[in-house]
């Protein structure tokens, strides 16, 4: 069997650091107009490209794979949609939004053809699947972010 | 010296405007204006490009792999794209491995994108200190505020004249600046300035004040290389990499404090370059000048490394206006980084500025007369340099 050894350290430093940056984010016309449309009448807003007619939500200005412009063809999306992919986070951990466990999920919004990042709540995290049928529940206060929306809740009959 | 394959050249140039003020942009967005502008410019489109390299200063808007979501501006969706982020080398070195990727065969058409936004990065003194060893030098440096070239250059010529040579020198940036659209700063200044400027200016570190320090900026700057044949084809005004080199000398930096002053890394890659490339003046030689200048002392002083001048000459050229818009050789006609500095476009800027330079079509600041060879600097990280050497024609002689 093999021994591990080990080397003394005793005398050697090690510097403890921290780094704080101050740093900032412009969202863009695009993005902030998606937020307003969120904050101010809880709409969620894409654009449908005039090529290939998808809606992009988020949304951007030009298309990654023509650069046709898109942002001045806004459309309004569902406030529903289907989960189209999801992971159940089990740890806990400063920078995350929520206590463990909880689901993170990939939502396809009614009339959207790209899926958004959220959060779906309201059901065990042992029964979520690909397919369920998910609302937007919005946020009492806004942060002007995509937290505007609180979280996904599977929608009951 | 025939080290290229095939020769390489410029066929599109696409700059946004360099501002503190794009909060209408993101990332992707800002990078897409450029794109769009060097496609335009090149008369070419998406379906051109063979390849897409991209860099900026490594997490300075605190973004990990940009690249992967600027995809979404900088059309390297389906292509081959290439991260390269070497401090403020970067987008000099972006233009390198463009050369390289076309001069070597591997691809026929390539786009470059550098860019930055600093005014997302929030503090990018902060961030320069930190890479710092945390041992020797976090604690005892300024990030890229020195006064070290300035201590060197008023001992060497005393305090008065290299004092007003700086000003002079830094009010023609502004002067040139002033004129070029794209310009950040533009303060408008006049050489009657000087005097107040050299007091009421606040001071930073030591002799370096605000005046003399480049912005914080935010812009993208998009190149696009093409082989001799496609650019000759797809361009009416190709202008041509005629050879690039690139110095690191980290040593630099521990002997600024020293009393021995080592070769810099500019002169080292002026030297090497112009002797094989056969240019043994290179003031009467090269029409325009473009150089990473991120302060007015240090610009002042590496007049003289670029140039391999001595003694006090880099100091005359100033006085005499010989760097002027219409001077024997023009420095900086785009303004400088003095007046603009998006990190990681900056050092593309530069090639691109020359280049505009050579084809004629600079805008405001072009320079009146012919300008047929051109020279370019980036600068970076701890004594880090890459000069570009730029030919409006394919006639120059390979020495051996």
């Amino acid at each position: 069997m093999a021994v591990l050894r080990r080397e003394d350290t005793s005398d050697c430093f090690v510097m403890p650091g921290k780094m704080v940056l101050p740093v900032q984010y412009f969202a863009g016309r695009a993005g902030s107009q998606f937020i307003i449309s969120l904050r101010d009448e809880r709409k969620i807003l894409g654009v449908k490209c005039p090529q290939c007619k998808k809606v992009y939500v988020p949304p951007r200005e030009y298309c990654e794979k023509d650069f046709t412009k898109l942002d001045e063809n806004w459309v309004e999306v569902g406030n529903q949609g289907v989960v189209a992919n999801f992971t159940v986070v089990h740890y806990n951990d400063k920078h995350l939004p929520l206590k463990a466990p909880y689901i993170l999920a990939l939502i396809k919004l009614d009339g959207a053809d790209t899926p958004i990042a959220h959060i779906v709540s309201g059901i065990d995290p042992e029964k979520v699947s690909i397919g369920l049928r998910v609302e937007a529940v919005f946020a009492d206060k806004t942060t002007n972010t995509i937290l505007d929306i609180d979280h996904f809740a599977p929608i009951v009959d | 010296m025939g080290k290229k394959n095939r020769n390489v050249a410029i066929v599109g140039i696409g700059q946004t405007e360099y501002s503190s003020h794009k909060e209408y942009q993101n990332q992707p967005e800002m990078i897409n204006e450029a794109v769009r502008a060097a496609l335009k410019d090149a008369n070419l489109t998406l379906d051109d490009i063979d390849c897409v390299v991209h860099g900026n200063m490594e997490l300075f808007e605190c973004v990990h792999q940009p690249d992967l979501w600027h995809v979404l501006g900088t059309g390297a969706f389906g292509k081959p794209q290439f991260r390269i982020t070497t401090g403020g080398t970067t987008g000099a070195t972006i233009v390198c491995a463009a050369d390289n990727l076309v001069a070597s065969g591997m691809y026929d058409v390539v786009m470059a994108i550098g860019f930055e936004k600093l005014q997302e990065a929030g503090s990018t003194t902060a961030g320069i200190t930190n890479m710092a060893d945390a041992l020797w030098y976090r604690h005892l440096q300024t990030g890229a505020l020195t006064s070290a070239e300035a201590n060197l250059t008023i001992d060497e010529f005393g305090a008065e004249r290299a004092r007003r040579a700086a000003i002079k020198h830094r009010i023609m940036m502004d002067k040139n600046a002033t004129i070029n659209p794209r310009a950040h700063r533009r303060f408008g200044l006049e050489y009657e300035q000087a005097e107040d400027l050299m007091k009421t200016s606040p001071p930073l570190v030591g002799e370096l004040r605000l005046i003399h320090m480049c912005s914080q900026s935010d812009g993208a700057c998009v190149m696009i290389f093409a082989a001799e044949e496609k650019a000759k084809a797809i361009s009416s005004k190709p202008v041509w990499v005629r050879d690039h080199i690139a110095v690191h000398k980290e040593e630099m930096v521990a002997n600024n404090y020293a009393y021995e002053r080592p070769e810099t890394s500019h002169h080292t890659a002026a030297r090497k370059l112009f002797a094989r490339n056969g240019i043994t003046d290179p003031v009467e030689y090269f029409d325009v000048f473009e150089m990473y200048d991120p302060s007015t002392w240090w610009g002042m002083d590496w007049i003289r490394e670029f140039l391999l001048l001595e003694g006090d000459a880099h100091i005359r050229m100033v006085e005499n206006g010989d760097l002027n818009i219409d001077g024997k050789l023009p420095l900086n006609p785009s303004g400088g980084v003095t007046s603009s500095n998006p990190i990681g476009a900056t050092a593309m800027a530069r090639v691109a500025e020359a280049a505009l330079q050579l084809r004629g079509d600079a805008g405001p600041h072009q320079i009146k007369k012919e300008v047929r060879h051109g020279l370019a600097s980036g600068f970076g990280g701890t004594m880090w340099t890459v000069l570009v050497m730029l030919e409006k024609d394919l006639d120059w002689q390979e020495v051996n």
